[in-house]
C-alpha cells in the first residue's frame, strides 16, 4: 500500500471536440482545443514548475514560474495561460528560463520562513518541491528586508507579521507562510462558490483575508476544505497533520454522510486517520467535499462509543458487558423463544441507510430466511418512500433519473422542498457553480432558503408557499403551461400514453388548479407562479431536485408524482441536464431501499408476491418464503403496543429520535421483551433496548454505499474494526446463532449474491468496480457501462404515466389553539438526529437546535431573540430557545433536530403519507408561548437516559 | 467639531447610497467614493450594507477596498496633503520634501494631526513628472515644490 498521489494538470480540462497537436520539449501531443499549454505539457509527461496554478481552478498566471518560449513568438509567456495552437513548438527548459525562474524563486523564499524541517508541510510543499525543481541555491536579497516572517524585526514589532489564526477546529491559517497565490481564493470563489475569502491590499501588503479581515470562524467560511486542498505550503493545513504528521498510504472509500456519496481518499498513518482529502476522480463529487465528510469524522475514535456487547434483563437495569457469543446466543434463544410463544411473526428487523448495500442486504436475509417473515422496513420509510412509490408508478423505476454531473448542463433548475447548502453541500457547490454561469433558479420552499440569495447566486423566483400545499403549487403550474399551450407535445406523443396526457390535461386545466384560486390557500402569488410556470416550460433543460420538503407530507406520493408529470409534460426527461431528481438523505438509503428493505419488496424492487421472484431466491436460499408483506414500522410498533409484537433487531438506526411520535414508539419499543439495537453508539432508541451490539464505521469494513444518483460506490476497510467485527459479520453472526448455514468470508460474495439474484446488478462484482470506479444501476447486458442517465430511449414502464394529482388538505389543520405552522429541516455542520456529528468538532457551528420565528410572530408573544420558549403540538411539547428572522414567513416556525435533548418529533404527529406511510413531518400546527425551562418531558426523558446508559463496573459517562 | 452619529443612522445612510447607485454598470467604486464623500472614509459597517445590496461577499467587497489606498477605513483631517514618492520625483528630491512635511506637521504619512486638521499621505505619481517633485492638497496639485512652497501650502491651511 502507497500514498495514491494524483496528478495536477495545473489547468482544468478542456470541453472541446476539436484536437490540436503541438510538439513539447520534442515531443508530439494532441489535446482539446482551449488546453492551456501547462495541461498539454502534463499530459505528455512534463511538468512544467509552477506554484499558482492547479487543476481545480481556472489558471490566473500570478507566479511566473510556468513560462515557456515558443518558437515564433516573443518573449516568456506564462503556460497556464496560454492555450495551445495547432503546429506550436514550445520548450520548457531553456537557459533564459532557468534563470528567470530562479529569480522568481528567489523573491518568493526571501520572504518565507526557512523552517522546513518542523513545518507542517514537510513532505507534502510544493514550495519545496518547486525550490527544488528550479534549482534555488541561495538567496541573494537575504532575509533581513521588510517581510511576513518574523513577529519582531531587529527587536522591534513586525507591522507587517500577522499570527497564526486558529479559530477553525480543523485547520490553521498561517499567514506568514503565505505565498499569496491566490488559490485558496480562488477554490472558495470556483469551487465551493462561497466568496469567504479576498486577497486585502496589494502589492507587498496583499494578504489573505477571511471576510473583512476576520478570523475564519466569523467569516462567511462554511469549512469545506477545498482552500486547504488548495494551498500549496502550509499555510492553510489540517490541524490533524499538524499533530500527527503526513500519511503514509491511503485508500479511495466513500462517504457516510449524506446521499451525494463523495469520494474520498483516506490518507492514513499505520491505523491512524491523518485526513480525509476529496479524490478529484470521485464522479459524484469532483474533487470536492463538504465540512462534513472532510473534517467530521471523529466520532469514529470518540470516548462515547460502545465497544463491547452488552445486555440486560429489563430496561430499567445496568448494562452488562458480556463476550460476543454470549451476546449472539441470547439474541438467538430470546428471538426463538418470542416466535415460540407469540408466533413466527412477532418478531422483525430494520435495516440502516448508513450501512452498506451487503450489510443491508444480510438484514433482510435475516429476516425473511431466518425469521421466516416479511417484517423488515427501513429508515426510507420516514424520508424517501413516497419517492419510491411516485416514481415507480409514473416511470417505471424508483429512483432519480440523472447523475450529478447533468446539473452542467441545465439551464432552468427547481429546488422545491430541499436545502442543498446545507443538505447536500457539495451538489449545493456544483448547482451553485452552473448557476453562477447563467442557469434560471426557481426555489419553491416556505422557507428563504441561502439559495434564494446568496452571493453571485439569486433566483429568479421563489415561491413561498404555506406548508402543506406542495400538490397544490405543483399541479398549478401545470395548469399554466397546459393552459397557455407550453407542454411538449412531441415529446408527450412519443413517450407517453396521450389518453392518460388528456385525461391528466383536463384536470390540471380545472379553474379549481389555477394559480389564482390556488393563491387563497398556497399563500403563493399568482403572477410569480405563472412567471415560474413559464420560465420552467420554456428555459430551456429543466430539471427538479427535490428533498424531503416534498416527501414527509400526507401527499408526499402525490407531490412526487406532481413532479414527474411537471417533468414529462414539458419533456424533460431522458437526457444531460433534466429529470426529476430526489436528493437521498442518508449515504445509502437509495442502497438500502434497493437491497429488498420494505416489507413488500425483495432486492430490486419486486414484489414479494411474484412468484418467479421469490423463487429464484428461494433456490438459493434454501426455504420457502412468505409471499405477504410484512409489517412496516409504524405497523411493528402498533403491534407492539397491541400486544402481538415482541422483538426487534435494528440495524444502525435511532428510531426514538428519527421517527414520528415520539410517546408513540417509546411506547412501542418499551412493549417489546426483545429489542436489540446494533450501534456505535448508546443512541436514544437503546434506551428501550435489552441487547446492544456494538457497531462499526465506514472506515473499518468494505463493501459499497449506492448515492443519490443510483452510482454504486466502493467503501474500503482502512482499519480494525475496534469494536471486533464489521456489521455485516455481526449479522452473519447472529444469523449463525440462529442456525443459519452463512459462510461469507468476504462482503465481496455477498455482493456476487446481489447480482447473481437481481437484474439490475447483474454486472456488479468488486473486481468490476475496481476496473470501473464506479457504476450506476442498472449495470447489466443491456447497460454494461451501467445508466447514468435513464430512460433515454423509453421510460422503464414503457410508456411515461400521467397521474391526476388532487390536492387534499392535510388534516393537520392551524387553529386558535395552535395557530403557527412548524416544519423541519437540517443545518450545513450537523447531520440528522447528530449522533455523529455531535460527537465531533461540528457543534462549534450548531450547538442547540432554535426555533425560526418571524419578528411579527415573536413580537405579538412578547419573545426576544434567543429566549427559552416553549413549542407546543397536539402531540406534546418541548422547549427550544428562540430565533428571530425572517428567513420563514409570518404564521410558519422553523427548526432543526440534530440535538436529543430538543427531541423536536415529540411535537410532530402521527399523520402520514397516504400511500407509504412516510411521516408528515414537515408540517406540524404549534404555538410558542415563553418559557423558562425544559418541559416535564424533557426532564423525565433525561432522566431516563441517564438511567439506561449505566453500565455496572463503569462510572456513569457524562454526555 | 466632530458630529457623531448612531450606528444605525450610519447603516441607513449608508443603504440609501448604495441603493441610489447599485444599478448603474460596475457600481462599487462610485459607491465606495460616494460614502467617502459622506463620511470622509468608509467605515466597516458599510461593507456588510455593499455585500447585501450587491449580492456580494463581504470579502470580496473589503477586497476592493483594500485594494485603493485612497479609501480610508478611519476619518482623515480636515485637509489632506498627498508628496509623491514615485521615481521622477524621487530623483528631483521629494524624500528630502517628505522629510520636510513630516517635520512641518509633526506626523508621519498616514497620520493626522492631533488638531484633525491635516493627513500627510504618500502618493505615486500624480502625472506631474514634468514638474516634479510634486504634492496635492485637497485635490489641487502644485509642481516644482520646494522648502518655501511647502511652508507657504502648510501655512495657509486653515488649523
Amino acid at each position: 500500500m502507497s500514498l495514491i498521489h494524483e496528478i495536477d494538470y495545473g489547468t482544468p480540462a478542456s470541453r472541446s471536440e476539436n484536437q490540436v497537436t503541438l510538439t513539447v520539449d520534442g515531443r508530439s501531443v494532441t489535446v482539446p482545443e482551449g488546453t492551456s499549454i501547462m495541461r498539454a505539457s502534463m499530459e505528455a509527461g512534463i511538468q512544467i514548475p509552477k506554484l499558482c496554478a492547479t487543476d481545480m481552478v481556472d489558471a490566473f498566471g500570478s507566479c511566473r514560474l510556468c513560462l515557456v518560449e515558443v518558437e515564433g513568438r516573443n518573449g516568456t509567456p506564462s503556460s497556464c495561460t496560454t492555450p495551445v495552437a495547432p503546429n506550436m513548438v514550445v520548450h520548457t527548459q531553456t537557459n533564459r528560463l532557468k534563470d528567470i525562474r530562479r529569480g522568481v524563486m528567489e523573491l518568493y523564499i526571501s520572504d518565507h520562513p526557512l523552517d522546513c524541517l518542523t513545518c507542517a508541510a514537510n513532505g507534502d510543499c510544493e514550495l519545496q518541491n518547486m525550490a527544488g525543481a528550479v534549482g534555488l541555491r541561495d538567496v541573494r536579497y537575504g532575509y533581513e528586508g521588510d517581510n511576513h516572517v518574523r513577529s519582531r524585526n531587529n527587536g522591534e514589532m513586525n507591522a507587517r507579521w500577522m499570527p497564526k489564526d486558529e479559530s477553525n477546529p480543523y485547520f490553521t491559517y498561517d499567514p506568514s507562510k503565505c505565498i499569496v497565490c491566490s488559490r485558496c481564493v480562488r477554490a472558495c470563489e470556483e469551487v465551493q462558490g462561497t466568496f469567504a475569502l479576498t486577497i486585502e491590499g496589494r502589492g507587498f501588503e496583499s494578504r489573505v483575508s477571511p471576510g473583512a479581515h476576520e478570523h475564519f470562524m466569523e467569516s462567511e467560511c462554511v469549512s469545506c476544505g477545498a482552500c486547504v486542498q488548495a494551498c500549496p505550503t502550509a499555510t492553510l493545513t489540517e490541524k490533524s497533520v499538524i499533530a500527527i504528521g503526513q500519511p503514509e498510504h491511503s485508500a479511495v472509500t466513500t462517504c457516510a454522510y449524506c446521499g451525494v456519496g463523495c469520494s474520498f481518499k483516506a490518507e492514513m498513518r499505520g491505523e491512524e486517520l491523518v485526513r480525509m482529502v476529496p479524490w478529484k476522480d470521485g464522479q459524484a463529487n469532483r474533487g470536492h467535499s463538504c465540512v462534513k465528510g472532510r473534517f467530521a469524522y471523529g466520532y469514529a475514535s470518540h470516548k462515547d462509543r460502545i465497544l463491547n456487547p452488552m445486555i440486560r434483563e429489563k430496561i430499567s437495569d445496568p448494562w452488562r458487558e458480556v463476550n460476543w457469543e454470549e451476546a449472539f446466543s441470547h439474541v438467538a434463544t430470546e428471538f426463538r423463544r418470542i416466535q415460540y410463544q407469540y408466533g413466527r411473526d412477532a418478531i422483525g428487523g430494520i435495516t440502516s441507510s448508513r450501512c452498506t448495500n451487503e450489510e443491508t442486504f444480510l438484514v433482510q436475509k435475516l429476516v425473511r430466511a431466518g425469521f421466516g417473515n416479511n417484517n423488515v422496513d427501513t429508515c426510507a420509510r420516514v424520508c424517501h418512500s413516497p419517492t419510491g412509490y411516485g416514481l415507480g408508478q409514473a416511470f417505471g423505476t424508483s429512483a432519480g433519473t440523472q447523475n450529478f454531473d447533468s446539473i452542467e448542463q441545465s439551464d432552468v433548475v427547481i429546488v422545491i422542498g430541499a436545502n442543498p447548502t446545507d443538505g447536500h453541500p457539495v451538489f449545493g457547490s456544483r448547482l451553485k457553480k452552473r448557476l453562477r454561469q447563467g442557469a434560471k433558479l426557481i426555489v419553491i420552499d416556505p422557507r428563504r432558503i441561502d439559495l434564494v440569495r446568496t452571493p453571485h447566486v439569486e433566483a429568479a423566483y421563489h415561491l413561498p408557499l404555506k406548508p402543506g400545499t406542495n400538490v397544490a403549487v405543483m399541479t398549478a403550474l401545470a395548469h399554466v403551461i397546459v393552459t397557455e399551450g407550453l407542454f411538449a407535445e412531441a415529446f408527450i406523443r412519443e413517450r407517453c400514453d396521450w389518453s392518460e396526457f388528456e385525461d391528466w390535461a383536463s384536470f390540471v386545466s380545472e379553474q379549481a388548479n389555477s394559480p389564482e384560486v390556488t393563491e387563497s390557500f398556497t399563500g403563493v402569488p399568482a403572477d410569480l407562479l405563472r412567471g415560474a410556470a413559464r420560465l420552467f416550460a420554456t428555459g430551456g433543460n429543466g430539471a427538479i431536485y427535490y428533498g424531503l420538503g416534498v416527501t414527509e407530507h400526507s401527499q408526499g406520493s402525490t407531490t412526487v408524482m406532481a413532479i414527474a408529470n411537471l417533468a414529462m409534460v414539458t419533456g424533460n426527461i431522458g437526457r444531460p441536464g433534466v429529470g426529476v431528481n430526489p436528493l437521498r438523505g442518508q449515504n445509502n438509503v437509495q442502497g438500502s431501499c434497493d437491497m429488498g428493505s420494505f416489507p413488500h419488496e425483495l432486492p430490486g424492487y419486486r414484489h414479494i408476491s411474484d412468484d418467479a421472484t421469490r423463487e429464484t431466491f428461494e433456490k438459493l436460499w434454501g426455504v420457502t418464503l412468505n409471499n405477504e408483506p410484512g409489517l412496516r414500522i409504524p405497523n411493528m410498533l402498533d403491534a407492539a403496543v397491541e400486544g402481538t409484537f415482541k422483538g426487534i433487531y435494528i440495524q444502525g438506526e435511532d428510531i426514538l429520535q428519527s421517527d414520528p411520535d415520539t410517546k408513540h414508539v417509546s411506547a412501542g419499543l418499551a412493549a417489546m421483551e426483545c429489542v436489540v439495537v446494533h450501534d456505535l453508539f448508546l443512541n436514544e432508541t437503546a434506551n428501550y433496548a435489552h441487547v446492544f451490539l456494538p457497531g462499526s464505521t465506514f472506515l473499518e469494513k468494505d463493501g459499497t454505499f449506492t448515492n443519490a444518483e443510483r452510482r454504486i460506490n466502493r467503501v474500503r476497510k482502512v482499519m480494525s474494526p475496534k469494536n471486533g467485527y464489521a456489521d455485516w459479520e455481526v449479522t452473519q453472526k447472529l444469523a449463525q446463532a440462529m442456525r443459519l448455514n452463512w459462510n461469507y468470508a468476504h462482503p465481496s460474495e455477498i455482493m456476487d449474491e446481489i447480482a447473481a439474484t437481481t437484474p439490475s446488478f447483474a454486472l456488479v462484482s468488486y473486481d468490476y468496480l475496481e476496473k470501473m470506479g464506479s457504476v450506476q444501476w442498472p449495470c447489466n447486458e443491456a447497460h454494461p457501462e451501467g445508466s447514468p442517465i435513464m430512460h433515454v430511449d423509453g421510460f422503464v414502464r414503457g410508456k411515461g404515466k400521467f397521474i391526476r394529482t388532487e390536492y387534499v388538505a392535510t388534516d393537520e389543520r392551524t387553529g386558535p389553539r395552535f395557530p403557527l405552522l412548524l416544519t423541519t429541516g437540517r443545518i450545513l455542520s450537523q447531520y440528522n438526529v447528530g449522533a455523529q456529528t455531535r460527537r465531533t468538532e461540528n457543534v462549534t457551528w450548531h450547538s442547540e437546535d432554535r426555533l425560526e420565528i418571524h419578528p411579527h410572530d415573536a413580537e405579538q408573544r412578547g419573545i426576544k431573540d434567543g429566549d427559552w420558549i416553549k413549542l407546543a403540538s397536539r402531540s406534546g411539547d418541548t422547549t427550544l430557545r428562540a430565533l428571530i428572522t425572517d428567513r420563514v414567513s409570518p404564521g410558519v416556525v422553523y427548526t432543526t433536530f440534530h440535538h436529543p435533548g430538543t427531541q423536536a418529533n415529540v411535537i410532530t404527529t402521527d399523520f402520514s403519507d397516504w400511500a407509504t406511510n412516510c411521516p408528515e413531518y414537515k408540517v406540524t400546527a404549534v404555538q410558542v408561548s415563553p418559557s423558562n425551562g425544559p418541559t416535564e418531558w424533557q426532564e423525565d426523558y433525561n432522566d431516563l437516559s441517564r438511567r439506561s446508559r449505566r453500565i455496572a463496573g463503569k462510572m456513569e459517562a457524562a454526555e | 467639531m466632530t458630529i457623531r452619529i448612531t450606528a444605525e443612522e450610519m447603516t441607513q445612510r449608508s443603504r440609501d447610497i448604495v441603493h441610489d447607485r447599485k444599478h448603474i454598470e460596475g457600481p462599487m467604486l462610485p459607491i465606495l467614493h460616494a460614502l467617502q464623500a459622506e463620511f470622509g472614509y468608509v467605515p466597516d459597517i458599510a461593507k456588510q450594507v455593499i455585500a447585501d445590496e450587491l449580492n456580494l461577499s463581504r470579502a470580496e467587497v473589503h477586497g476592493v477596498i483594500t485594494f485603493y489606498p485612497d479609501f480610508r477605513d478611519h476619518p482623515g483631517g480636515r485637509h489632506v496633503l498627498k508628496i509623491c514618492r514615485a521615481e521622477a520625483c524621487q530623483s528631483m528630491g521629494s524624500d528630502d520634501l517628505a522629510d520636510r512635511a513630516r517635520r512641518l506637521l509633526g506626523v508621519d504619512f498616514h497620520q493626522t494631526t492631533p488638531d484633525d486638521a491635516v493627513t500627510l499621505e504618500p502618493v505615486y505619481c500624480l502625472g506631474l513628472c514634468a514638474c516634479a517633485p510634486a504634492a496635492m492638497l485637497d485635490g489641487e496639485v502644485y509642481g516644482r515644490v520646494d522648502e518655501h512652497c511647502l511652508s507657504d501650502i502648510v501655512g495657509r491651511l486653515n488649523r
